[in-house]
C-alpha cells in the first residue's frame, strides 16, 4: 500500500453533498481488470460531453485546478456503490486527499488502502476551504497525516483527527493481507472451533483441493 | 456471562478472530460473493504476491452486472465486458472456486442467487465486492460490501480487518395499508432518515410489519439500508427464515437441519439490549412511495406534489433540490401522477424475486402496457425465471407488450445494453436514482414493482391502489 506522510497541493473545490461513486466513475468504466489508467475518466459525465470534449465549467478543467491533488466537498462523499474504482480513478487523476463532513463507509475505507487520506472536518470549515480553494493555484492546502494539521493559504492551522491505526498503515504503507497471511495459526484455530460448534458447515470449510 | 446483547452483537462477538487494542478486529468471514466487476483486481494481487484462495468452498463466483438479458447463445457482443466475465472464469478455474456461468440456469443477480442456493444463512458474516451485500441481512446474516482490495484480503485469508458499528434499531409496528410493500416502506425510512441516517451504524430492522414481511419482503428491506447510509441490515431470523432455507442446496442437511435451527434460535436480539440510536415508524402510515429527485432520499408519496426548493431553508440542500430537478426536468409544484415515464424496469436485486414479479403481474393481468412506454422485465435469476414461467406470469407479462428477459443486474446499472437514453424517465424497482446511474442523462423515479407495473400500463406515475380497486 503506498504511504500519505504530507502533502502540499492546489484543492479543487466541489461544493456539493451526496457525491456519489456513479458520478465520481461511472460503470461505464468499471469494465476494466487493472488498477490503474481511470484518471482519465475520473467524474467523466461532469467532466466531459458526451462526444468526449470537456464541459469548460467543470472544476477540473479549469486551468487553475487541472494538477489538483485535494478535494474539498460536503456532506456523505462517495455514497452509492462499493466501487474501489472510485478511489483508483482519484489517485489515479492526481488526488491524494478529500476533505469533506462526511464520508460514506465502504468509500472511507476504500481510501485507506489506496493511500488517499480522507479528512472529515465540520461543514463550516469545509465552506471555509472551498472559499479558499476558489482562488486556484495561489490557494495551496498543506496536510500533515504526522501532525494531523492542515495549513490554510493564510497559515491558519486546523486539526484533524484520523482514527491510530488507520493513521498508522498510511504513514507506514502497510502490507495488510501479508499482515493477516502471517497470522494463519490462529485462523486455522477458529476455524477448528467452527467445525466443532457447526459441524453442518462441513463443505463450506473443506481446504482447498 | 454478559449483559442482554443485540443480534449484531451475537454475530459480531462469534467471529472475531482477534481484537487489537487499537479498536479493529479480524473477523472471520463465513460466506465470500465473487463477481465479474470488482474482483479481477483481486485475484490478480493474489497471483502477484503467490497466494492461494483460503477457503474456495466458502466462495461463489457468479457474473451479473455485465451479462445480456436477451438472447445469450452468441455470448457477449461488448469486447470490455466479455473480457471481464472472460477473467472471472479464468480466475476461478485457476483457484478452485466454484463459479454459476451464464449457461446455468442458477445464474443471476448475485444476491439473489445467495439466498435462493441457501449460501446465506443466519448468524453468519457474509461479505461481497457489493454494496447491496446488505441484501442478506434478511437472514440474519451479518453482511457487507467490501472494496476490491478487501476482496482480495478475504480471498487470501478468509477475514477482514473490521470494526464494530455502531447499531440502529428501526421498529416498525403495525400493519402496511392495502397497496403497500416493502420497498414503500424502505423508501419511506430512507425518507424520514436520509441517506446519511445509518452512517457509521448497522440497523436491525424490528417491529410488527417486519416480521408479518416474506423473506422477499425483507431482503427488499434490507437490501436499501445501503442507500439508507448503513453498512448493513439485520433482521431477526425466525420461522419464516428457517421455511426459506429448508431443503435449499446449500442449507445444512437434513440430520444437521434441528441442531442448525437450535443455534439459529439464539440469534435475536436479547430484550433489553442497548441499541446506540432508535427510529420508529408507523407502518399504517406509509402510502405507495416515488422518488422525484437524484438520491434515494428524495421520495414522497404518490399523490404529493414536487417539492420547491424555494422552501428549503438550508443552502446546500435547497441547490441539490434544484440541481435534481433541474436534471430530472421536472418542475417545482407538480403533481407526481403528471410524470410521464418512457420506459419502465422491473428487476434488480432489491425487486426481481418471484413475489415481485408476481405482484407487477397481478396489475398487468388483463391490461397493456401505455403505447409510448418499453417496459422490461428482468428476473432476478435463471430459476425465478423458469418458475414465473411454470406460472404463466411470462404470458402475461408478454401479452401486454412486457419484454420478458434473461436475468442479470441489467437495467439497475446500465452496464450492459440496457439503458436509458438521454432524458429518457423510468419507472425502476431498483435502488439507485443517481445521475446517470440508469444510462447517461437517463432520469430514474425508484418505486415498488406494482407501482412500476402501474406506471407502465398508465404511462405516467400512478397510486397503483386505484388499479387494484
Ligand atoms: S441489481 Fe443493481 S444494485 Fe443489485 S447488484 Fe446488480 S447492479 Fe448492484
Amino acid at each position: 500500500m503506498e504511504k500519505f506522510t504530507r502533502l502540499t497541493g492546489v484543492a479543487a473545490p466541489l461544493p456539493m453533498a451526496n457525491v456519489d461513486t456513479d458520478m465520481v466513475i461511472p460503470k461505464t468504466y468499471l469494465k476494466g481488470t487493472e488498477r490503474t489508467g481511470l484518471g482519465k475518466h475520473l467524474f467523466a459525465e461532469m467532466r466531459f460531453n458526451q462526444d468526449g470534449s470537456e464541459q469548460p465549467d467543470f472544476v477540473l478543467n479549469r486551468p487553475a485546478w487541472r494538477q489538483a491533488q485535494i478535494l474539498i466537498a460536503f456532506e456523505n462523499f462517495g455514497c452509492g456503490s462499493s466501487r474501489e474504482h472510485a478511489p483508483w480513478a482519484l489517485r489515479d487523476f492526481g488526488i491524494r486527499c478529500v476533505i469533506a463532513p462526511s464520508f460514506a463507509d465502504i468509500f472511507f475505507n476504500n481510501c485507506f488502502k489506496n493511500g488517499i487520506l480522507p479528512v472529515v472536518l465540520p461543514k463550516a470549515v469545509c465552506a471555509q476551504l472551498i472559499d479558499d480553494a476558489q482562488r486556484g493555484a495561489n490557494a495551496t492546502l498543506t496536510i500533515d497525516l504526522e501532525t494531523q494539521e492542515l495549513t490554510r493559504p493564510d497559515g491558519e492551522r486546523i486539526a484533524f483527527e484520523v482514527e491510530p491505526s488507520r493513521r498508522g498503515r498510511l504513514l507506514e504503507g502497510l502490507d495488510e493481507i501479508g499482515a493477516t497471511v502471517a497470522k494463519a495459526d490462529k485462523i486455522d484455530s477458529f476455524e477448528a472451533r467452527l467445525r466443532r460448534n457447526q459441524p453442518w458447515r462441513a463443505t463450506a470449510l473443506a481446504a482447498p483441493a | 456471562m454478559s449483559g442482554p446483547r443485540t443480534l449484531y452483537d451475537k454475530i459480531w462477538d462469534s467471529h472475531l478472530v482477534e481484537e487489537n487494542e487499537d479498536g479493529t478486529v479480524l473477523l472471520y468471514v463465513d460466506c465470500h460473493l465473487v463477481l465479474e466487476v470488482t474482483s479481477p483486481q483481486a485475484f490478480e494481487g493474489l497471483r502477484a504476491a503467490r497466494r492461494k484462495v483460503r477457503r474456495p468452498l466458502a466462495t461463489i463466483a457468479v457474473a451479473d452486472h455485465n451479462v445480456p438479458t436477451t438472447d445469450r447463445s452468441a455470448g457477449i457482443a461488448d469486447p470490455l465486458s466479455r473480457h471481464q466475465v472472460e477473467t472471472l472464469e479464468r480466475n476461478v478455474r485457476e483457484f478452485g472456486v466454484p463459479y454459476f456461468s451464464m449457461a446455468d440456469i442458477r445464474q443471476g443477480i448475485v444476491h439473489v442467487i445467495g439466498p435462493e442456493q441457501g449460501y446465506t444463512q443466519p448468524g453468519m458474516t457474509v461479505v461481497c465486492g457489493d454494496s447491496h451485500t446488505a441484501t442478506h441481512g434478511a437472514f440474519g446474516a451479518l453482511a457487507f460490501g467490501i472494496g476490491t482490495s478487501q476482496v482480495e484480503h478475504v480471498l487470501a485469508t478468509q477475514t477482514l480487518i473490521a470494526r464494530r458499528s455502531q447499531n440502529m434499531r428501526v421498529t416498525v409496528d403495525g400493519a402496511l395499508s392495502f397497496g403497500v410493500t416493502a420497498k414503500d416502506l424502505i423508501l419511506a425510512l430512507i425518507g424520514t432518515i436520509g441517506t446519511a441516517g445509518g452512517t457509521g451504524h448497522v440497523i436491525e430492522y424490528a417491529g410488527s410489519a417486519i416480521r408479518d414481511l416474506s423473506m422477499e419482503g425483507r431482503m427488499t428491506v434490507s437490501n436499501m439500508s445501503i442507500e439508507a447510509g448503513a453498512r448493513a441490515g439485520l433482521i431477526a431470523p425466525d420461522d419464516v427464515t428457517f421455511d426459506y432455507l429448508r431443503g435449499r442446496p446449500q442449507a445444512p442437511p437434513a440430520e444437521a437441519w434441528d441442531q442448525a435451527v437450535a443455534g439459529w434460535r439464539m440469534l435475536p436480539s436479547d430484550p433489553g439490549a442497548a441499541f446506540d440510536h432508535e427510529v420508529a415508524l408507523d407502518a399504517a402510515a406509509i402510502a405507495p412511495q416515488v422518488t422525484w429527485g437524484t438520491s434515494p432520499q428524495d421520495v414522497v408519496a404518490i399523490g404529493a406534489t414536487v417539492p420547491d426548493p424555494a422552501d428549503e431553508a438550508d443552502d446546500t440542500r435547497r441547490a441539490a433540490v434544484a440541481r435534481s430537478l433541474a436534471y430530472m426536468g421536472l418542475q417545482p409544484g407538480m403533481k407526481t401522477t403528471d410524470i410521464r415515464i418512457d420506459k419502465a424496469f422491473i428487476g434488480s436485486c432489491t425487486n426481481s424475486r418471484i413475489e415481485d414479479l408476481r405482484a407487477a403481474a397481478s396489475i398487468v393481468r388483463g391490461r397493456r402496457k401505455a403505447a409510448h412506454v418499453e417496459a422490461l422485465i428482468v428476473p432476478g435469476s435463471g430459476l425465478i425465471k423458469r418458475q414465473a414461467e411454470q406460472e404463466g406470469l411470462d404470458r402475461i407479462f408478454r401479452d401486454a407488450g412486457f419484454e420478458w428477459r434473461e436475468a442479470g443486474c441489467s437495467m439497475c446499472l446500465a452496464m450492459n445494453d440496457d439503458r436509458l437514453k438521454p432524458g429518457e424517465r423510468c419507472a425502476s424497482t431498483s435502488n439507485r436514482n443517481f445521475e446517470g446511474r440508469q444510462g447517461y442523462g437517463g432520469r430514474t423515479h425508484l418505486m415498488s414493482p406494482a407501482m412500476a407495473a402501474a406506471a407502465a400500463v398508465s404511462g405516467h406515475l400512478v397510486d397503483v391502489r386505484d388499479l387494484m380497486r
